[in-house]
């Protein structure tokens, strides 16, 4: 075994990016979770307790799915981890139900979150009506105009949905809402950030509840081809924890070619678009040192992407050092892109993806494989959210194949 | 010359008002004009804020005056070429508050040599950790001789205030209650009270009372307890109702001070 150097460190840094950049007043909610996350998360009961939701609640292990359509189109060896197949759609779960077991155990009564497609929204709003705690989501007021079938979900688990009308009313001003909920009832409230964002030791934690998605693709891809370790790794990535959990455990073993994908949105050069590590540069966003679209004068840009999940103007620290050391690869991947790599999938292999997947889908026509290697696109999600932009793409390009 | 908040402090140490304004609000060249105005009143002390999108710490009101503020045009830079005639209207004490990431992206030692240049005493950075404070900011600031008045809350433990007044310098500004700037809801009436086992801890600084101070009442209150108070949101709805700052301003600040002046 080799040290893992891609590790955050004990002042919550991976190299420079992460840190807590928080007002004082929120300092004892992130120390005290800073001081017992790991303790808490490692202990045998909690662990005995997860597991067993992960398994009998979630569904997990999700399956690895060997694409044989795929793979012949792209002459490889495709498979797909099926984080669709999750209860509530999506890899969400995973972390919402990590993170609310651990504030049962710190006696937070409150939870709130945040939600850009709304999807650890619904994540959040099923692990507090599991646990009976009283949940509040904050949602940006574009973003819940074009997601209703999730604002409905999260109203029927029992969640009240905040709208967030500051600033571009997407994800990024979800999160500050949520930050500033936070700030004024610190002593209740537990906040289950999303991704793999935020002060220390939210980005750490996060990954920590995802990296069941790589643990499992090394079991599993050595029962089905005889190897743990795939020649690729592809994920989509926004704030970046599907793609967190998907890379984990391959960091140290660098012959796993680890592929993050962000949303390009009209074009990198459009000033519409998502790509942070491609236009951004670090700065501070959301108590996290990382890139961020930002202009000269630091202020953050609006962030634009046809999947409201990568709509974001930041990206995780985790993701930034992984970018600059180079131990990750992160392309692009435009609105159309994805779109059609959504309707392919769909059509060779009768698997509907979320939006936000098909990024990770789409850079399958931009990479050169060999016959010979094994490639593993994490499918964080499924579509049934997207089916109107997808009917409404094929309506426009009158589709038929 | 000694800085103005030491000089300050030195002369007085009771009922110091501090008064926030948005850089660039209403309008963009109504920062210098509003000083001005300050200048001929009862205000000690001045904070301006350094417009910001994403103001994490800021309720509705501040939030407002900064997206305002920024669609004025209103940049750190811009910001600085206005404060070149800062001391040719006030030698009132001035402090520039805002989120780090503007400070970052300006350049952190080019930002304490432009505070000093244009005659700035101090800095609030509420989202400037105490490590990087130590590692980056400490020095630079002492370089240029710029005050950096570090926050603390009613939450804070002894022994953080403790470390935190060690290192803060110009004031300590304790934030009156766990909230965002401008929540008036989140003040009972006489709830300053429990800041007294804060104020009355043996300190280095003089403290300064900040967050939901909405009018005279609670002026009154938080100088019982502190050396004054900072007033901010209602300060930023009364530029944002008034037509006549010539004649609002010092009737809004003469109304706060009362018989305090």
């Amino acid at each position: 075994m080799t040290t893992n150097n891609y590790n955050v460190n004990e002042q919550g840094y991976y190299g420079e990016y992460g840190g807590a950049y928080i007002p004082e007043i929120l300092f004892n909610n992130v120390e005290e979770l800073k001081n017992n996350y790991l303790e808490i998360i490692e202990s045998d009961s909690f662990k005995k307790e997860f597991d067993e939701l992960l398994k009998n609640y979630v569904g997990r292990p999700t399956p690895l799915y060997h694409a044989k359509n795929l793979s012949s189109q792209f002459h490889t060896n495709i498979f797909l981890k099926r984080e669709d197949l999750n209860h509530t759609g999506a890899h969400k779960i995973n972390n919402a139900l990590g993170q609310i077991l651990l504030a049962k155990r710190l006696g937070k009564k409150r939870i709130i979150a945040e939600t850009g497609a709304g999807q650890h929204g619904v994540a959040t709003a099923t692990a507090c009506a599991l646990m009976n705690l009283e949940c509040i989501v904050y949602m940006g007021e574009v973003d819940i105009k074009r997601q209703a079938p999730n604002v409905a979900r999260m109203k029927m688990l029992g969640a009240k949905v905040i709208p967030a009308t500051s600033g571009s009313k997407t994800l990024k001003d979800a999160t500050n809402e949520a930050i500033r909920d936070w700030i004024n009832h610190t002593e209740t409230t537990h906040y289950i950030i999303g991704s793999v964002v935020g002060p220390h030791p939210y980005p750490d934690m996060v990954t920590r509840f995802q990296s069941v998605i790589s643990k499992e693709m090394k079991n599993q891809l050595l029962e089905q081809v005889g190897k743990e370790n795939p020649e690729f790794v592809i994920a989509c990535v926004g704030g970046g924890s599907n793609a967190a959990g998907a890379f984990y455990h391959y960091l140290n073993n660098e012959n796993v070619k680890l592929i993050g994908v962000e949303a390009a949105g009209k074009g990198i050069q459009t000033g519409h678009t998502a790509a942070t590590l491609t236009i951004g540069k670090p700065g501070i966003i959301h108590g996290s040192k990382t890139y961020l679209m930002q202009n000269e004068d630091g202020q953050i840009i609006e962030p634009y992407s046809i999947s409201a999940g990568l709509d974001y103007p930041g990206i995780g620290p985790i993701h930034s050092f992984l970018h600059d050391v180079k131990r990750a690869n992160y392309m692009h991947v435009t609105d159309k892109e994805a779109l059609e790599a959504a309707l392919n999938l769909t059509q060779k292999e009768g698997i509907i993806p979320a939006l936000e997947s098909s990024h990770a889908l789409a850079v399958l026509t931009k990479l050169n494989f060999k016959k010979t290697d094994t490639v593993v696109v994490n499918l964080s999600g499924r579509g049934d959210k997207d089916l109107t932009t997808y009917i409404n793409y094929l309506n426009q390009n009158d589709y038929e194949k | 010359m000694k800085n103005r908040i030491d000089n300050l402090f030195q002369k007085k140490e009771e009922n110091i008002l501090s008064i926030f304004l948005t850089a660039g609000y209403p309008n963009i060249n109504d920062t210098l004009s509003i000083i001005k105005i300050l200048d001929t009143t009862d205000v000690d002390l001045l904070e301006i804020g350094i417009p910001f999108s994403d103001p994490i710490a800021d309720g509705p009101i501040i939030q407002q005056s900064s997206m305002k503020a920024l669609n004025n045009g209103m940049t750190l830079k811009v910001l600085f070429e206005q404060l070149q005639s800062l001391r040719t209207i006030t030698q009132l004490p001035v402090l520039l508050m805002g989120y780090l990431n503007s400070v970052m992206q300006y350049g952190v030692e080019e930002f304490y040599k432009s505070c000093h240049e244009v005659g700035i005493d101090g800095v609030i950075l509420p989202d400037l950790p105490l490590n990087e404070f130590d590692n980056t900011h400490k020095a630079l600031a002492e370089k240029y001789d710029i005050k950096v008045a570090l926050i603390i809350s009613p939450e804070t433990a002894t022994h953080r205030i403790k470390l935190i007044d060690l290192k803060s310098s110009g004031f300590l500004y304790l934030v009156s209650s766990n909230s965002t700037t401008g929540n008036f809801t989140a003040i009972k009436q006489n709830s300053y009270k429990h800041l007294t086992e804060i104020t009355s801890l043996a300190l280095k600084n003089k403290i300064l009372i900040g967050f939901g101070i909405k009018g005279q009442q609670e002026f009154e209150e938080a100088c019982s307890v502190a050396n004054g108070a900072i007033m901010g949101s209602s300060f930023i709805q009364l530029l944002s109702t008034s037509s006549n700052f010539e004649k609002d301003i010092p009737e809004f600040i003469s109304i706060i001070k009362n018989s305090k002046s």
